[in-house]
């Protein structure tokens, strides 16, 4: 076995470089997983309730996000885990096969560090084989986990069903890997690989989908639908399982095969040329900065767009949900009740602020990774000051923030407007939502507050989303004490459409967002450019 | 119009507890080519960066074109272009946009001038830059900064990843920059290029400058090898003052001579009826050596300053 030779060497090395990433990956979707288990218990105490969340899953929207729907005519937790955890826990499997597989295959041939390697008594195929091992070790370990660690948190799941959705996640993330390691062989950089099995996944995901809503056997066709059909928890089908080991073996054969024929480095797609001159947009900082950003903004708005589209079009389903559930009330007396649809319309809108919120901090802190690549270096020595410099990038955030915002207004509004037959739904949902604008720039100001002070601590803005996203979507079950809500940006925000849309907090807000990257400018105009 | 057009004195910059600059001075007159050598760490990137504005120092003085670095930085940037010597690119631009982008942003460019360089310098600007390999991402910023009309170049190690033709061109372009009285700071630890391209050269050491001069001024205080054939064998060199490495084996000797006691040492030389002579002046690298000698003497390593080091960089 010579294109083997070094294979255990290199699965040591991969677990040494990995030592804080596999572990926060593995435990990071069983505590998540664990914890969104524990609080079924709490939202949804007696049969009735359960019933009442079933009855949503009819629509063909919620379909995107859950199961086939199956176990819906006695709905226990055990079909709740099964039908709505299952298939978005099954999309971060797939991504952590994705990220974890390119990174060790073609990120190491890019950065040439994989010629190193390959220099050594290394086989051919060993880094691909020790990668795979890697990973599928990993998924692995968290069906061990999870098969003991679902009955652990919510004693009403039984051990043997949560083997068998344990099965089913590590069986879309064992595929994945092989999706990974054939497309990394494909390409000859790595975020195209990235890029190309991103889109696999959607479009098995969206296969799978369709396929449910539809009621036609096209989720066969999808890992996903694997997945979701062994019914764990309710009539447990283990055969589907061997589909996705049948199509994974098949992807690493032929992975493997041209593994062994092309040269290191190399991928079968060439990188296509490029225009030989910029286009006129390309002459300044501002144009620059769009150029890098384009495809983020573009991705980031359209899925705000879809996901508005979704919450929009299942509104009128998810209002009599909270009307059915009983544990839900104290909740809503918080937020003040008013028309159950407002209700559900107003905690969308906040759940959207605190995802955009990621495209803000992105987005400012991409000035920050420019810098650490020594890419501000030849721009700061040319005729650009350093302020006009950092504005490039905060344009694109500020700018970026209002488009998140537009983008989700349009996509909630269109669907609530074909539903309940009223156009004047999109101008107010379009309004509600950039009401939350300025809690995005809070944000972009704490990013560059951060960055002009603190370079090496930018990370806290990070920080600072993952409180305010933890706060907003688990604090009501949690029941923390008000002065966490008064901390989040996004809690600040009149409670639109529910509420009346008072100006002064948004005015206040951006005031604020405008004092921080006063101060985050001087800061970084009085500094060293630093690298790490 | 100024006759100087870099000057720093006493420049001090720390990390820490780590001092990059430790008192370094350097002065370049306006149209020259200066060649700016010391190993890596030495402090050259970092002097350079300050020039720019990038660093601020912690004590000194920085003059850069009759202006102050860090506050005038955008007005001066106007007037100079930089070549780094790690050269980092926006792997999703080609190398004709980051071309393009990159004279944009000091006020256009000639397009004659930058096919030309494309030309010369053999590079494909069609290709994405995170296919380049490092030798062509720095052409591409050669090609930026060489086809800007500007007054000052700042060159940090700019053909560390050249292959010998490409550094042959970067060597014509650089002589023809001077000829149109512009001026070049070239950082470098590659000796036989500042030989060919340099008026003027500043050693550092440890973030201090520890030499500055022409090169005629620097090779005199260096050592000049020669060999000699006499027709008596040569007697009486070993007491004279400078002579250094003596070997004699009958009629022939040979030895090294600092070249302040040359004139001494020929005179000599000629009472013994000399048959041959051949002399091997003082490179650059044998001055450099003579400055790191000591440090490297320390690690073990034979400096080889006797023998004529020849063509290492």
């Amino acid at each position: 076995m010579n294109s083997l030779t070094g294979t255990g060497t290199l699965i040591r090395f991969i677990l040494r470089r990995d030592r804080v990433r596999l572990p926060i990956w593995v435990l990071g979707i069983a505590v998540s997983l664990m914890g969104s288990v524990a609080s079924f218990g709490d939202t949804y105490p007696t049969q009735a309730d359960r019933q009442a969340r079933a009855n949503v899953l009819d629509s063909a929207a919620a379909q995107l996000f859950v199961g086939p729907g199956y176990g819906t005519d006695h709905y226990t937790f055990g079909a709740m885990t099964a039908n709505e955890l299952l298939p978005f826990s099954a999309i971060v499997v797939a991504l952590m096969s994705v990220f974890l597989v390119v990174r060790h295959t073609r990120a190491e041939e890019e950065d040439g560090r994989a010629e190193l390697v390959r220099a050594g008594v290394v086989g051919r195929h060993a880094s691909t084989v020790a990668t795979l091992v890697v990973v599928c070790g990993a998924q692995v370990l968290l069906a061990v986990l999870l098969t003991f660690g679902l009955p652990a948190s919510l004693s009403e799941l039984s051990t043997s069903g949560s083997f068998a959705f344990a099965v089913a996640l590590a069986g879309v993330g064992i595929v994945f890997a092989g999706v990974a390691v054939l497309i990394a062989q494909l390409t000859a950089n790595a975020r195209t690989a990235l890029g190309i099995s991103s889109v696999v996944l959607g479009v098995t995901y969206l296969v799978r989908a369709i396929g449910d809503m539809t009621g036609t056997h096209l989720a066969w066709l999808s890992p996903f639908g694997w997945a979701t059909e062994m019914r764990a928890y309710v009539d447990v089908r283990w055969w589907p399982f061997l589909l996705s080991m049948a199509c994974t073996v098949g992807l690493i054969a032929v992975a493997i095969r041209i593994n062994a024929r092309r040269d290191v480095g190399s991928g079968v797609i060439a990188d296509r040329p490029g225009p030989p001159e910029a286009s006129p947009l390309l002459g300044s900082p501002l144009g620059l900065a769009f150029r890098l950003q384009r495809a983020s903004l573009i991705a980031w708005s359209v899925s705000l767009f879809l996901l508005g589209l979704v919450y929009g079009s299942i509104a009128d389903q998810a209002a009599s949900l909270y009307e059915d559930i009983s544990s839900l009330d104290d909740y809503l007396a918080r937020i003040g009740a008013a028309d159950p649809a407002d209700q559900y319309l107003a905690i969308t809108l906040s759940i959207s602020a605190v995802i955009a919120v990621g495209y803000a901090v992105q987005s400012t802190l991409r000035a920050r990774s420019e810098e650490t690549k020594h890419r501000a270096e030849p721009l700061l020595s040319s005729a650009v000051s350093r302020s006009r410099w950092v504005w490039s990038h905060l344009i694109m955030a500020l700018g970026g923030s209002v488009v998140m915002m537009f983008a989700y207004g349009l996509g909630l509004g269109i669907s609530r407007a074909i539903s309940v037959s009223d156009i004047g739904e999109l101008p107010r949902l379009v309004g509600s939502a950039l009401a939350y604008t300025p809690a995005l720039w809070v944000f972009v100001g704490i990013a560059v507050l951060l960055f002009g002070l603190l370079p090496r601590a930018v990370g806290a803005a990070w920080a600072f989303l993952g409180f305010v996203a933890f706060a907003g979507f688990l604090g009501p079950l949690l029941q923390l004490p008000n002065w966490v809500y008064d901390l989040s940006p996004v809690d600040r925000i009149p409670n639109v459409p529910v509420a009346d849309l008072s100006p002064w907090p948004l005015i206040a807000m951006t005031l604020i967002a405008a004092a921080m990257i006063a101060i985050g400018l001087v800061g970084f105009r009085r500094r060293d450019l630093t690298e790490a | 119009m100024t006759s100087s057009a870099i000057s720093v004195s006493g420049l001090v910059k720390s990390y820490g507890p780590t001092r990059a600059l430790d008192g370094l001075d350097l002065s370049v007159a306006t149209g020259e080519v200066h060649g700016f050598l010391g190993p890596n760490g030495a402090g050259k990137t970092t002097t350079i960066r300050v020039l720019l504005g990038l660093l601020r120092a912690d004590s000194g003085e920085a003059r850069l074109l009759d202006g102050d670095p860090w506050h005038d930085a955008v007005a001066l940037h106007h007037r100079l272009a930089y070549v780094p010597g790690d050269v980092s690119l926006w792997p999703n631009l080609t190398g004709g946009e980051t071309i393009d982008l990159l004279t944009r942003l000091r006020g256009g460019v000639d397009p004659k001038r930058r096919a030309e360089l494309i030309e010369r310098f053999d590079l494909d600007p069609r290709k994405k830059a995170r296919s380049y390999s490092k030798g062509n991402r720095q052409k591409v910023a050669l090609v930026a900064g060489l086809a800007s009309d500007v007054e000052l170049l700042l060159l940090d190690e700019p053909t560390s990843g050249l292959d010998p033709l490409m550094q042959a061109v970067f060597e014509d372009c650089i002589d023809e920059w001077k000829d149109e009285g512009r001026t070049v700071l070239l950082s470098s630890h590659i000796l036989a290029e500042v030989e060919a391209l340099c008026d003027r050269v500043s050693i550092i050491r440890l973030g201090k400058t520890v030499e500055t001069g022409t090169l005629a001024e620097l090779r005199h205080l260096t050592r000049t090898a020669i060999s000699v054939e006499t027709e008596r064998p040569v007697t009486g060199l070993e007491s004279m003052p400078g002579v250094h490495s003596l070997r004699l084996e009958g009629d022939r000797a040979r030895f090294d001579v600092d070249t302040a006691q040359l004139d001494g040492v020929l005179r000599r030389l000629t009472e013994f009826g000399v048959r041959s002579l051949t002399s091997q002046p003082p490179t650059l690298e044998e001055l450099f050596l003579r400055h790191y000698g000591d440090e490297l003497a320390e690690d073990g390593v034979d400096v080889g300053v006797e023998e004529p080091a020849g063509e290492r960089s």
